[in-house]
C-alpha cells in the first residue's frame, strides 16, 4: 500500500466519545476488550477446571473420604468431574486463552493496523462463547447431573439416555462444545481476514511473527478438522433427542464413527492449541536471548507439515477400538513420522539460544520450562504411536501423564509465558518479580511432581477413569496408593501457588511499577504502541522495513532493530 | 464506538477485498461440515447399511425440479451482481428478489415433499438413510432459508444505494448452497449410482 | 523394564516390554541428547557470560546442517522403531496361532459373563460352563476369545497380558492369548461406559491343568468360591502378596454399595 493512504488512516482515530461502562467493557467492539475478556473467562475456567481435576484427583488419594470444598464423590460425580475437567481444560481454557485471547488482543498490534476488520463478527464471537460457558454450566445442575461419557463421549454411551443416565446432561454438554465451536468460527474467519490483508504497509508474509502465523495456521487446521465433527454433533444430537440411530448398533448405525469424526477432529486439535504456544515462545526466547530466531522459514515449514501430518493420524487413537487391524500399521508409520517435523521445530529453537545472551526474566523462564516439559510430552508419545505398545498403553496412566506433559506446558506454562511477556503491554504495569519467582518455581517443581508420577503409575497399568482403584487389586497396592497420594499433594500445593498469581495479577493492575511502551526492546510492532494501547492502538500506523527478529545485527549500536524503524539503530 | 469502521477493514494486503475473503473462509469452513455429513453417508451406503434402497423413494421429479429452480436463482443472482457492478440499484433489487423467490419456490417444494413423507408414514426414524436425507436436506434448507433472509436485508441496503458490493457477497454463498444441492441431489435422489 | 512394574503373564507380553525397552533406548538417546544441549545452552549463553549475541538467521547451509543431519537420523531411528511396533502389533492382532481352546466374554453395564467352552472345546454347547465377572485359563494353551458387548462400548482389558480389545455392540471381535504364568490378575473394563466403568472388574485365574479340572468341576457342583470376590475381600493373589494392602476400611459406601448389588 502507498505511503498516502497511510496518512489519511492516521487521522482516522481522532474523534474520541466518552463511553460509558458498559459500552467500553463488556460490549465492546474493541479487539483488546475482547481479547481481555477471553482471557479473564479463560483463566476464570481454568480455575473452575483446576478445581475439578482438586475435587478427582482427592478422591484418587484418599479414596471414599469426604473431600474438602467438595464432598463426596459419587463414581457418577467422579466421570462428570474427569469428563468436564477435560472439556473445559481443551475447549475452555486453552482455545480461548491461547488463540482466542493473545490473537484478539495482539494479532492487530502485531500486525501494525488498529482493529479486526470485523470489529462486530468478534463482538459476537465473545458473547457466543459467553453463552456457551453457561450452557455448560447449567448442563451441570439439571437432573441426573452433568455429562461423565469422557470428553470423547463415545456413542451409545452418549446417545442413549438409558445407558449415560445423564439425559440433558449428554445434550446440554453437546450443544456447549458446539456453541464454542461455533464462537471460535466466527472468530477465526476474523483472524484469517485480518491477517491477510490488514497488515502494516511495507510487511511481507516473512515478516509476520512467528505468533501471528501459528495462531491463523491453528484456526485453518481447526476449520478444516472441526467441520466433520459438527456434522458428527448434529448426528449425535439427533440421535439424544430425536431418536435416530446413526451411532447405534442395534438399528444399523456405527458406533466407530464418531470414533473416526471425533478423532479427526481430535488429533489436529492438540496441535491447534500446541502452534499459538509455540508461536508465543518463539518471541519470547528471540526477545530475551537476543537471537535472531534460528531459520524462521525452516519453522514454518516444519508447523505446517505437522499440521498437513496431523490429519493422517487420528486413528492412533482407535488401535484397540475394533478398527481394521491392517489400517492401524499405516497410522503407527505416520504417528511416528510427525516426530521428525516437531523435532526439527524444537531444534531450531534451541538452535536459537545458541550465540545467544539470555536474559532470565520471568517470561524467559516459563518459555523454557515449556520447552523442557514439552520435551518430555512428545517423546512419550512414541511409545503410544508405536501400535504394538499401545496395546498395553491405551487408556492407561501412560497416557495421561503424556497428554498432561503436551497440555500442561501449553496452556499453563506457554499462558504464563504469554501473561508474563504482555501484561506490561495490556496494562501497562509491570508485575511484581518476587512474586512471579515464587510463583514460577512452585508451579514448575510441582507440576512434574504431580505428572511424572503418573509415568508409573501406568506402567503398571492403571486405566484411566476410575474413580476408586479397590475394585483392582493389583491396583490396590500401598505402593500405588503412595504414589496416588504424592501426585495430588503436589496437585494441592501447585494451586496453592496460583495464589501469589492471582494477586500479582490484580494488584499489579493497580500498583505495579508503571512499564513504558517497550520495556524488553523487542521489535515487533506491539511493542510500538503505548502501553496500555489506546482505542485504535497506534499514534501513528506504523510502516514495516523488515522482519521481527533483527536482534544483535552487528553495524546497530542497540542490540534490537524495531520492525517500523526505517533507520539502523 | 465510531461511526466509520476500523482502518484494518479498508486494507487489502492480498488485493482482495476484505469482505469477500471472509465469505470465502466462511464457506471453505462449511465446505468441510457438508463434507463430512456426505462422508458419512457414503461410507454407510458402500457399508451396506440398511435402508439405502429407500432412495427410490424419493421424488426425484420434485428435486430435479428443485435444482432446476436453484439453478435459475444461481442465475439471477448473477445478473443482480452485474448490476450492481453497473451501479444499477434497481435492477440489482429487482434481481435480488427474483433470486429471493427461486429460494421459496424450492422452499414449498421441499415442504410438500416433506409434507408428503411424513403422510406416508416416513419420518426421521425411519431408518438411518431417511435420518440421513431428513438431516442433510433439512441444514441444506435451513441454509437457503438463512440465504433468503440476508438477501432480503441487503436488497433495501442496495436500492437505498450503499454496500452495493453485498450484492456479490450473497452471490457467493448462493453459489455454494446451489453446489449443495447438486452434490445432495444425486446421492439422495438418483437411486442407483 | 515394565516387569518392574507388572508382571508378564502371557505369551506376548515379553515382546512388547522388549518393544518398550528399544522405544525408551531409542527415544531416550535422543531425549537425553535434546535436554542436555538445551540445558548446557541455557547455562552457556546466558546473559552475564555471553554479553553480546551474535547474529545467526539459520538460513546458510553450513548453519542449517545443524538442525537437518539430526533429523534425517530420526527418520533412521523412526523406522526401526516402526518396524519394531508393527512386529508386535502383528503377532497380537493380525495373526490367529491354532487354538486349545476358546472362550467368549460378554461384557454389559457394569459386569462381565464369561463362557467357557468346556471339554469340547466348542462354544454354545451344553458343556459350555458360565461365569460372571470371573474367567478361568490354564496355562500354556491357545485361547482364542470372542468379545461381544449387550449395550455400550467397553473394552476387554488384562494388563499382565499385555492385552486390550474394544468391545462393540453387534459385533464379535477375536483374537487370542497364550497364558503364561499361574495366578490371579486384573481384568478390566477399559473403555468409558457409564457411572459403573469404576466397578467394572474380574478377575482371570491362570491354573494348572489339575487346578484347572477342579475348579470347572467345582462351578458345575455349586460349590466355587469366585475368585474376583475372593480378592475384592481379602486383597490379591501370591504375585502381589510382597506389596501391603490398601486397607479395607477406606472403601467408600459406594463401594459397599455396587458389591452387595451383585
Ligand atoms: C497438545 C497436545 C498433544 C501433543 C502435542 C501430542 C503429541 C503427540 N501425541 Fe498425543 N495425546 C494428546 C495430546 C497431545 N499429543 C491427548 C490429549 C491424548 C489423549 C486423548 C484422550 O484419549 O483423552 C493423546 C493421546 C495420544 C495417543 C493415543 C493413546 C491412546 O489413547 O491409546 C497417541 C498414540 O499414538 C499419541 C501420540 C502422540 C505423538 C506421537 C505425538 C507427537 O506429536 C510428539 C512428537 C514430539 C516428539 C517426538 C519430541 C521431539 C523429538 C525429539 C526429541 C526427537 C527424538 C524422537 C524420536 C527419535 C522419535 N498421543
Ligand atoms: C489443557 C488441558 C488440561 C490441563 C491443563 C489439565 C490439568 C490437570 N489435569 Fe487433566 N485432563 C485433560 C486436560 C487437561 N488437564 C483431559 C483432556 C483429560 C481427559 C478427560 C477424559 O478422560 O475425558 C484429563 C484427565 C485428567 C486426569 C485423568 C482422570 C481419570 O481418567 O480418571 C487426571 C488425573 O489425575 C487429570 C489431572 C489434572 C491435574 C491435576 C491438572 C492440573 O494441572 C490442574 C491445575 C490447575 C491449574 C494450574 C489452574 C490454575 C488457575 C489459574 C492459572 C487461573 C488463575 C486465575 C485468575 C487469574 C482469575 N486430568
Ligand atoms: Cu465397561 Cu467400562
Ligand atoms: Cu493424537
Amino acid at each position: 500500500m502507498s505511503q498516502a493512504t497511510t496518512m489519511t488512516e492516521a487521522h482516522a482515530h481522532d474523534v474520541h466519545h466518552e463511553e460509558s461502562f458498559w459500552t467500553k467493557y463488556i460490549f465492546s467492539v474493541d479487539h483488546k476488550v475482547i481479547g481481555l475478556q477471553y482471557m479473564f473467562l479463560g483463566l476464570f475456567m481454568a480455575l473452575v477446571g483446576g478445581y475439578f481435576a482438586y475435587s478427582f484427583r482427592m478422591q484418587l488419594a484418599f479414596p471414599g473420604q469426604e473431600v474438602p470444598l467438595y464432598g463426596l464423590v459419587s463414581p457418577a460425580e467422579y466421570n462428570m468431574l474427569v469428563t468436564n475437567h477435560g472439556t473445559i481444560m481443551i475447549f475452555w481454557v486453552a482455545m480461548p486463552v491461547l488463540i482466542a485471547a493473545f490473537g484478539n488482543y495482539m494479532i492487530p498490534l502485531m500486525i501494525g493496523c488498529d482493529d479486526m476488520v470485523f470489529p462486530r463478527l468478534n463482538r459476537l464471537s465473545i458473547q457466543v462463547f459467553f453463552v456457551s460457558i453457561v450452557v455448560l454450566f447449567i448442563s451441570f445442575f439439571v437432573e441426573g447431573g452433568g455429562f461423565g461419557g469422557a470428553w470423547t463421549s463415545y456413542p451409545p454411551l452418549s446417545s442413549v439416555a438409558e445407558y449415560s443416565l445423564t439425559n440433558w446432561g449428554s445434550s446440554l454438554w453437546l450443544l456447549a462444545v458446539a456453541l464454542e465451536i461455533v464462537a471460535f468460527l466466527i472468530g477465526g474467519i476474523n483472524f484469517l481476514t485480518t491477517t491477510m490483508n490488514s497488515r502494516a504497509p511495507g510487511m511481507r508474509m516473512t515478516d509476520v511473527p512467528i505468533a501471528v502465523w501459528t495462531i491463523n495456521i491453528a484456526v485453518i487446521m481447526f476449520m478444516a478438522s472441526v467441520g466433520p465433527l459438527v456434522a458428527g454433533a448434529v448426528m449425535l444430537f439427533m440421535d439424544q433427542r430425536l431418536g435416530t440411530t446413526f451411532f447405534l448398533p442395534s438399528a444399523g448405525g456405527d458406533p466407530v464413527l464418531w470414533q473416526h469424526l471425533f478423532w479427526f477432529f481430535g488429533h489436529p486439535e492438540v496441535y491447534v492449541v500446541l502452534f499459538p504456544a509455540m508461536g508465543i515462545v518463539a518471541d519470547i526466547i528471540t526477545t530475551f536471548s537476543r537471537k535472531k530466531l534460528f531459520g524462521y522459514r525452516a519453522i514454518l515449514y516444519t508447523i505446517i507439515a505437522t499440521g498437513a501430518l496431523s490429519f493422517v493420524v487420528w486413528a492412533h487413537h482407535q488401535f484397540v477400538a475394533g478398527i481394521d487391524p491392517r489400517m492401524a500399521n499405516i497410522f503407527a508409520v505416520t504417528t511416528l513420522l510427525i516426530s521428525v517435523p516437531i523435532a526439527e521445530m524444537l531444534f531450531c529453537y534451541i538452535a536459537t539460544l545458541y550465540g545467544g545472551s539470555i536474559r532470565y526474566e520471568l517470561p524467559m523462564k516459563w518459555a523454557m520450562a515449556f520447552l523442557i516439559s514439552f520435551l518430555v510430552g512428545g517423546v512419550t508419545g512414541i511409545p503410544l504411536g508405536a501400535s504394538g505398545m499401545d496395546i498395553f498403553f491405551h487408556d492407561t496412566y501412560f497416557v495421561i501423564a503424556h497428554f498432561h506433559y503436551t497440555f500442561f506446558p501449553i496452556a499453563i506454562l506457554a499462558m504464563f509465558a504469554a501473561i508474563y511477556y504482555w501484561y506490561p503491554k495490556m496494562f501497562g504495569r509491570h508485575m511484581n518479580k518476587l512474586l512471579g519467582e515464587i510463583h514460577f518455581w512452585g508451579t514448575f517443581l510441582t507440576f512434574n511432581g504431580l505428572f511424572l508420577p503418573l509415568f508409573l503409575v501406568g506402567m503398571a497399568g492403571q486405566h484411566r477413569r476410575i474413580y476408586n482403584y479397590q475394585h483392582f487389586p493389583d491396583l490396590a497396592s500401598a505402593d500405588l496408593q503412595g504414589i496416588r497420594i504424592f501426585a495430588t499433594t503436589s496437585l494441592v500445593l501447585l494451586l496453592l501457588f496460583q495464589i501469589p498469581f492471582i494477586w500479582n495479577f490484580f494488584a499489579s493492575m493497580v500498583t505495579g511499577e508503571k512499564a513504558e511502551a517497550n520495556p524488553w526492546k523487542a521489535n515487533s510492532l506491539e511493542w510500538v504502541a503505548p502501553s496500555p494501547p489506546p482505542h485504535g492502538n497506534f499514534k501513528e500506523l506504523p510502516t514495516v522495513y523488515r522482519g521481527p527478529y533483527e536482534y544483535s545485527v552487528p553495524g546497530n549500536r542497540e542490540d534490537y532493530w524495531p520492525q517500523h524503524m526505517p533507520d539502523r539503530n | 464506538m465510531s461511526m466509520h469502521g476500523p482502518i484494518a477493514t479498508g486494507r487489502t494486503a492480498t488485493g482482495i477485498p476484505t469482505a469477500r475473503l471472509a465469505v470465502w473462509w466462511l464457506l471453505s469452513s462449511e465446505v468441510f461440515i457438508f463434507g463430512g455429513l456426505i462422508a458419512c453417508f457414503l461410507l454407510f451406503k458402500f457399508n451396506g447399511a440398511p435402508g439405502f434402497q429407500d432412495a427410490v423413494l424419493t421424488v426425484t421429479w420434485a428435486g430435479a425440479f428443485n435444482t432446476f429452480v436453484l439453478l435459475t436463482s444461481s442465475l439471477t443472482i448473477v445478473l443482480a451482481h452485474d448490476a450492481a457492478e453497473h451501479g444499477d440499484k434497481d435492477r440489482a433489487f429487482k434481481y435480488i428478489w427474483f433470486t429471493i423467490f427461486g429460494g421459496l419456490v424450492f422452499m414449498c417444494v421441499k415442504a410438500y415433499e416433506y409434507g408428503s413423507k411424513i403422510a406416508h408414514g416416513v419420518g426421521f426414524t425411519t431408518n438411518i438413510f431417511w435420518s440421513f436425507y431428513f438431516t442433510m436436506t433439512g441444514l441444506h434448507a435451513l441454509h437457503v432459508l438463512g440465504g433468503m433472509v440476508i438477501m432480503g436485508m441487503v436488497s433495501f441496503d442496495i436500492r437505498k444505494g450503499y454496500n452495493l458490493h453485498r450484492a456479490e457477497l450473497v452471490g457467493l454463498y448462493w453459489h455454494f448452497v446451489d453446489i449443495v444441492w447438486i452434490f445432495l441431489f444425486p446421492i439422495l435422489y438418483i437411486a442407483n449410482f | 523394564m515394565l516387569d518392574y512394574f507388572i508382571p508378564r503373564a502371557s505369551s506376548f507380553s515379553g515382546d512388547m516390554d522388549g518393544l518398550f525397552n528399544l522405544i525408551v533406548y531409542g527415544v531416550g538417546f535422543w531425549f537425553v541428547l535434546t535436554l542436555s544441549v538445551l540445558v548446557y545452552f541455557m547455562i552457556r549463553f546466558r546473559h552475564s557470560v555471553s554479553p553480546k549475541a551474535a547474529y545467526i538467521t539459520g538460513e546458510k547451509h553450513s548453519e542449517s546442517k545443524w538442525v537437518h543431519w539430526p533429523h534425517y537420523a530420526i527418520i533412521v531411528f523412526d523406522v526401526v522403531l516402526i518396524a519394531g511396533a508393527i512386529m508386535v502389533w502383528v503377532q497380537v492382532k493380525q495373526t490367529l496361532p491354532p487354538k486349545d481352546d476358546i472362550i467368549r466374554a460378554v461384557g454389559q453395564q457394569w459386569s462381565w459373563s464369561f463362557v467357557h467352552s468346556g471339554p469340547d472345546g466348542k462354544l454354545d454347547t451344553e458343556d459350555d460352563v458360565l461365569t460372571v465377572n470371573d474367567l478361568h485359563v490354564e496355562v500354556g494353551k491357545v485361547y482364542h476369545f470372542e468379545l461381544q458387548s449387550r449395550d455400550v462400548l467397553h473394552n476387554f482389558s488384562i494388563p499382565a497380558f499385555r492385552l486390550k480389545q474394544d468391545m462393540i455392540p453387534g459385533r464379535t471381535i477375536t483374537g487370542w492369548f497364550e497364558p503364561t504364568q499361574e495366578g490371579t490378575f486384573d481384568l478390566q473394563c477399559a473403555e468409558m461406559c457409564g457411572h459403573g466403568h469404576g466397578i467394572m472388574g474380574a478377575a482371570i485365574t491362570v491354573h494348572s491343568p489339575e487346578s484347572y479340572q477342579a475348579t470347572m468341576e467345582a462351578i458345575q457342583n455349586g460349590t466355587y468360591e469366585s475368585e474376583y470376590l475372593k480378592r475384592l475381600k481379602e486383597g490379591s493373589t501370591p504375585i502381589n502378596a510382597k506389596r501391603p494392602q490398601v486397607s479395607q476400611n477406606e472403601a467408600s459406601p459406594y463401594t459397599e454399595k455396587l458389591l452387595s448389588s451383585f
